[in-house]
């Protein structure tokens, strides 16, 4: 389990040559029950690994889709203890690893150890943190690598060389490649830059490298895909969810890895 | 004491401050750090700002015995330090001609801030006019309503107004777009903050620019009567005015600070924003600090008849004062805060901005336990023009009540 569980299914998958795709969902939003079915129906899709957000009062990295699908959460009474709770029931029934996007301060107020030793327990690969350079990690990373749940770190294009190369090397499961200068949502295109810069990454990193941000269509994540392992897809995914439209949510993903 | 040297090399005023943002950010953060260093040891700089100060601000204010006040409550001398005084009639102007100076050091053309009374706003769009800098003002819609006269006036100047209606449409909701903003356009951008909070080294920065009023304070208290004030109080929303004032008596232990948060309807009541009354350490805005928060770590809503004070955070440097002691934080409410806006204007001629109100209102309090060889000064942040509209809006709506 853990971080040991998420590197070797990315790897077997990446040795196959077909790219990974990672959603991104809102945990609660669409109600508490929502969760297990929505995790259960992106493996089905086939989908790498899921990324399940926590909502937080304050997303200062996301852009509107992401904002309100957190502030619906929260309105279904949404919190970090009961998502623990819910994956932790369908810990048996599920293959694909579990990683949590979460802002600082709830982890903060559960208590980093509890914390960590509650995603264990749930069945929670990996972690991340979007509020969390280097600069603050000491804490929470030696929770997290006690009890063997995977640290992802964010790479920015902002980021000088010295700084990429360090997030490179430190980062495990997998690299998450910020893939444009902003916040989380729909781009129509992403510039010349990324494209080196995800190639300088996938270089530099031991595991492998996924860009995220700004990321709704097969075109554009075939594209990235191209420069390094895979791709993040967010915004797009929340948005089909919460307009009922599986469908494309199966299609997105399809079309994205069978090429 | 030991000699006072925070914030540390990481930006930490003990367990306090910190930068808590994403990596994105990071290099401008770094960036900023380094020019302000740099600008520190360059004499030039500081001869320029001293220049605005001077020339442009209207600097240095006075500290002004306020005889009527002072008689009136029966206890120590009372000065009023003019801050309302300054041009744009409010401290925030100390802090952002610096940090437009910077701006321009770092060679940036284009200024994002937040606001909440509009006084930070104002004081942003006004600096960016005098040097040529372009300006967006984040600004929570409900704080719009209060303070239409004041998005008029930063469109006068010349910046772009947006309103944020996410959250409660106030200030936390501006300073999140401001964020969001800066993330998005971190390239030609700097942001502007408006109080001693957000990553380091905001909180520093702020801080050191606003400390004009403490120095002042110190210096003109020698003057006038030999010895430094028995006690200075100051309202806290982020934090500024009253850290500017406080940081240089920070080892003057002898001299009582206090900082006065907003109380709102009551700390016991769930419309206050009193942080460090009500409040627990969690991570907002870049920085580790006493937030109102709830057990799973959502930001709360502030509440506070003040625009400027109704914030959910506080400087970090606040938390690390707080929890030592060295500074005491009580609160006033809306309506102990509207009775002291009237007195002042009563006695002294001079109507206060409703967050310096709450100093006022504190002072009355203290000063009843003070003797008439004590002084207390306090922060007069700002003038209450802004406010006149808001508070007889007010006073009807309470008349009409009790008739
Ligand atoms: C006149 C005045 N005083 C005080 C404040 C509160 O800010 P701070 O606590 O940073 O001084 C404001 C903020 O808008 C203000 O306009």
């Amino acid at each position: 389990m853990g971080k040991h569980k998420l590197e070797s299914t990315l790897e077997k998958i990446k040795s196959t040559g077909k790219p990974l795709f990672i959603p991104y969902m809102m945990a609660g939003d669409g109600g508490i029950d929502q969760i297990n079915e929505r995790i259960h129906f992106l493996e089905e899709s086939g989908a790498s690994a899921i990324e399940l957000g926590i909502p937080f009062s304050d997303p200062v990295a996301d852009g509107p889709v992401i904002q309100d699908a957190g502030q619906r959460a929260l309105a279904n009474g949404t919190t970090l203890k009961i998502v623990l709770e819910e994956v932790r029931k369908q810990k048996d029934s599920r293959n694909i690893p579990i990683i949590l996007m979460t802002y600082i301060n709830p982890i903060w107020n559960y208590g980093y150890e509890q914390f960590a030793k509650d995603c264990d327990a749930a069945g929670v690969d990996g972690i991340i943190i979007p509020d969390i350079p280097m600069e603050e990690e000491v804490e929470i990373a030696a929770q997290l690598s006690a009890s063997g749940i995977a640290f992802i770190r964010l790479a920015a294009m902002t980021s000088p060389d010295e700084r990429l190369e360090k997030i490179a090397q430190t980062s495990e499961g997998f690299l998450y490649a910020v893939s444009v200068n902003g916040t989380t949502g729909e781009r129509a295109q992403h510039e010349e830059r990324t494209l080196s810069y995800l190639k300088k990454l996938t270089k530099q990193s031991k595991v492998p490298v996924l860009a995220g941000f700004g990321i709704s269509n097969p075109e554009q994540a075939k594209s990235l895909a191209a420069y390094c392992d895979g791709v993040i897809v967010g915004s797009k995914i929340v948005d089909f969810f919460h307009q009922g439209n599986r469908g494309e949510i199966e299609k997105l993903i399809g079309d994205t890895i069978h090429s | 004491m030991q000699s006072y040297t925070f914030p540390d090399k990481l930006g930490k005023y003990g367990e306090f401050g910190g930068r808590y943002v994403p990596e994105l950010l990071m290099p401008a953060v770094l960036e900023l750090e380094e020019a302000y260093e740099a600008a520190r040891k360059d004499p030039s700089f500081e001869a320029e700002l001293n220049n605005y100060l001077t020339e442009y601000i209207g600097r240095t204010t006075p500290l002004y015995e306020a005889e009527q006040l002072s008689k009136h409550l029966g206890g120590p001398k009372i000065y009023l330090k003019r801050e309302d005084l300054n041009h744009t009639g409010a401290h925030k102007i100390n802090n952002t001609i610096g940090q437009a100076l910077l701006t321009l050091r770092m060679g940036k053309k284009k200024v994002v801030a937040e606001t909440g009374a509009g006084q930070h706003g104002v004081a942003t769009a006004t600096v960016c006019s005098l040097l040529g800098l372009e300006c967006i003002v984040f600004m929570g819609e409900e704080d719009i309503r209060r303070q239409k006269l004041n998005v008029f006036r930063m469109e006068l100047l010349g910046a772009k107004v947006v309103g944020v209606s996410q959250g409660s449409g106030t200030l936390k909701d501006a300073v999140n777009e401001a964020l969001r903003y800066w993330v998005n356009h971190v390239d030609d951008t700097h942001y502007i903050i408006g109080s001693v909070v957000g990553p380091h080294p905001f909180p520093r920065i702020v801080r050191d620019f606003q400390s004009v009023i403490g120095s002042e304070t110190r210096q003109q208290s020698l003057e006038k009567q030999g010895k430094l004030p028995d006690a200075i109080v100051a309202c806290v929303g982020g934090g500024s005015n009253a850290m500017g004032m406080f940081y240089p008596f920070v080892e003057d232990t002898e001299v009582a600070l206090y900082g006065v948060e907003a109380a709102g309807k009551g700390v016991d009541t769930n419309e206050h924003a009193a942080t460090l009354t009500g409040g627990s350490p969690g991570m907002l805005h870049g920085t580790f600090t006493y937030l109102l928060q709830d057990e799973d770590g959502q930001i709360q809503e502030a509440a506070s008849i003040s625009a400027g004070l109704d914030y959910p955070g506080i400087g970090p440097e606040h938390s690390y004062l707080h929890d030592t002691g060295r500074v005491a934080y009580p609160s006033i409410t809306d309506e102990e805060a509207l009775e002291a806006f009237q007195l002042l204007a009563k006695l002294e001629g001079i109507i206060p901005a409703l967050e310096s109100a709450h100093a006022v209102a504190y002072a009355c309090k203290l000063a009843k336990e003070m003797s008439p060889e004590q002084s207390l000064v306090i922060c007069l942040s700002g003038r209450g023009d802004k406010d006149v509209e808001q508070v007889k809006a007010k006073l009807e709506e309470d008349s009409n009540g009790k008739a």
